[in-house]
């Protein structure tokens, strides 16, 4: 302790105290801060394949180290859920460009998915694919996931979750058969348009209970045909057209003479 | 059957006048039920089907109300509406068409002209009418009695005010236009989640994001009723962009943003919809009823549609803990034009 004590004035002192304050620091929050799910298990052999499957199928647009060219954004950071997301709803790698990419039929297998979602988070931090525990819907509250969706989703999805317009051909899709861990990576990803809901603005319990709104949303509306649940425009039609119609063609037939 | 003709006459291009013969009323045609008597027996048989159809409508519905209950779910609900509905359907729609068809087909077809006698009521009708009236008021001895001649008219005039005070006074509790122009939001109030109220870390508002805001009130507060009209009012939505996407402050709005962070009021300019459509990509917002599309990254200029101003912004930045608060109110009153605004 004495010789500790003697060299507490030595110029380098701070210096050494500074990195040991940081590696505690440091070694602190790798031990407390929850784990990211998956990202981490990815194999070197798994980050290798998804490279050359990106090299192969995304590099044209996103760069050959997915550093962004003018026609498609950086990936560096952008995480594994990302590219879960883009990849599992066959929205990328894109056909052909427009307005938005468009879920199609899916390119890559869920191995192909994994292996590229590894490479993509082994080059930057980023969010992590959720686990299935924090999808399960059947764990949510659908009652607050309806208040949460009304705030901040109900804008463009729809008040149930049936999609609508945006501006210039963009569009909100409708969210019926979106799978629950796609619907939590598009909040945590904000893919294309919609913007990022994070952690901190809707927490993972929340996003959970959205999921749950809008699984409780499949079975149907009580009220019968719920005609797209378009609102006004699909009922309006329907009030006008077909019921006036029956309504107009019920006093023809009651004034008319009978033959 | 009316044996005057009604021949008409009217004036012709050259000055002559122009006589029309009275077509009359066309031959009768007689149904098929009148002349076939199989036609008549098929007409009853339908009339008789239509009405059995109502009878079977209202045993369904009968036995659906006790045997289809609605379980609690979704199709229980739906099922039990649907079949409930569609007996009283029947139930109902039977006697209705089969009244009409057992008119139309079955009852007397006698064609009947009614003719229209004069508006004017004959004299002597007029002159009984009259007297009446006045051996009415005479007999009520309104002209003698003076004072119950005063409290009769009061009365009737009076009473209209019950409904016109309630009704003009509500109307004109609205007309308190100064509460327009300003809502909740002052300086130092934090900003928090809109519905869950937690407050916002500035380090929590990642690019891209976009948060739907309400000021931090008490939550006695949120109980009261107030708080609905005056959430309405303050709502605000904030997005974080890339600081280097922003187009040029205005002068004195400099420093109205924190590190990318900006908010706007939430309530379009042109008739007060939520505008609250972003798009990350483009910055831009859009308002779903007329489709006013606001630039984002340029002070929420108007780029589209028909608002005529852009979105009032909220000048904000952080307090010692981190949290984000308002630097202070709006600037100007926040929502649609209204008369007292001046612009």
């Amino acid at each position: 302790m004495k010789a500790l004590a003697a060299r507490r004035h030595h110029r380098f002192a701070p210096v050494v105290l500074l990195l040991l304050a940081l590696l505690v620091t440091g070694g602190v929050y790798a031990v407390l801060a929850p784990s990211q799910a998956r990202a981490d298990s990815a194999s070197t052999q798994d980050i290798e394949t998804g490279k050359k499957l990106f090299q192969a199928n995304c590099a044209t647009c996103h760069g050959l180290d997915a550093q962004g060219t003018d026609n498609a954004p950086s990936l560096i950071g952008v995480g594994a859920a990302a590219v879960d997301f883009q990849v599992s709803t066959g929205r990328m790698p894109m056909a052909m460009d427009g307005p938005q990419a468009q879920a199609k039929p899916r390119q890559m297998t869920d191995e192909q998915t994994s292996q590229l979602a590894a490479y993509i988070a082994s080059l930057g931090a980023g969010p992590a694919i959720p686990t299935d525990e924090q999808v399960d819907g059947s764990k949510g509250n659908p009652a607050n996931g309806a208040q949460i969706f009304r705030t901040n989703c109900a804008m463009c999805h729809n008040a149930v979750g049936q999609g609508g317009a945006l501006s210039q051909g963009k569009f909100a899709p409708s969210l019926e058969r979106t799978t629950p861990r796609n619907i939590y990576q598009a909040m945590l990803t904000g893919p294309q348009s919609m913007p990022v809901f994070n952690d901190a603005n809707i927490t993972p319990d929340e996003k959970r209970d959205v999921i749950a709104f809008l699984e409780a949303q499949r079975h149907g509306s009580a009220g019968g045909a719920s005609l797209g649940s378009l609102g006004p425009v699909s009922e309006g039609i329907w009030a006008w057209v077909v019921g006036l119609g029956l309504l107009i063609g019920a006093a023809v037939w009651i004034g008319a003479k009978s033959s | 059957m009316s044996s005057k003709t009604t021949d008409v006459t009217v004036p012709h291009q050259d000055g002559d006048l122009e006589r029309f013969p009275d077509p009359g009323i066309p031959e009768h045609k007689h149904r098929q039920a009148d002349i076939d008597p199989k036609a008549d027996k098929r007409a009853e048989r339908q009339v008789v089907v239509l009405f059995t159809i109502s009878v079977i409508g209202t045993i369904v519905a009968l036995w659906a109300y006790f045997a289809v209950r609605p379980d609690g779910t979704v199709g229980g609900v739906r099922t039990s509406t649907m079949v409930l509905g569609l007996a009283i359907f029947f139930a109902l729609a039977g006697i209705g068409v089969g009244a009409i068809h057992w008119a139309k087909t079955l009852m007397s077809d006698h064609e009947v002209v009614e003719d229209r006698h004069a508006t004017r009521s004959p004299d002597d009708v007029r002159e009984i009418a009259v007297q009446k009236l006045a051996d009415g008021i005479k007999d009520s001895g309104i002209g003698r009695r003076g004072v119950l001649k005063g409290v009769v008219i009061s009365a009737l005039a009076l009473f209209p005010l019950t409904i016109a005070v309630p009704l003009i006074s509500s109307v004109g509790g609205d007309w308190n236009v100064g509460t327009f122009r300003t809502t909740l939001w002052k300086k130092g109030t934090r900003l928090t989640y809109d519905p869950t109220g937690r407050p916002i870390k500035a380090s929590d508002v990642t690019i891209g994001s976009a948060v739907h805001v309400i000021p931090e009130v008490s939550e006695e507060y949120r109980q009261t009723g107030e708080w609905i009209t005056e959430k309405a009012k303050a709502l605000v939505l904030m997005v974080r962009l890339d600081p280097r996407d922003f187009k040029p402050f205005a002068k004195g709005r400099e420093n109205w943003t924190y590190d990318g962070i900006i908010a706007f009021s939430k309530i379009c300019t042109h008739v007060g919809c939520p505008v609250a459509l972003y798009e990350q990509q483009t910055h831009h917002l859009l308002c779903p009823c007329h489709q006013s599309t606001f630039d984002v990254a340029d002070g929420a200029k108007v780029v589209f549609g028909p608002a005529k101003r852009p979105l009032p912004q909220l000048p904000i930045t952080v307090d010692s803990e981190g949290y984000l608060v308002a630097q202070d109110g709006f600037d100007e009153p926040i929502g649609p034009s209204f008369w007292e605004r001046l612009r």
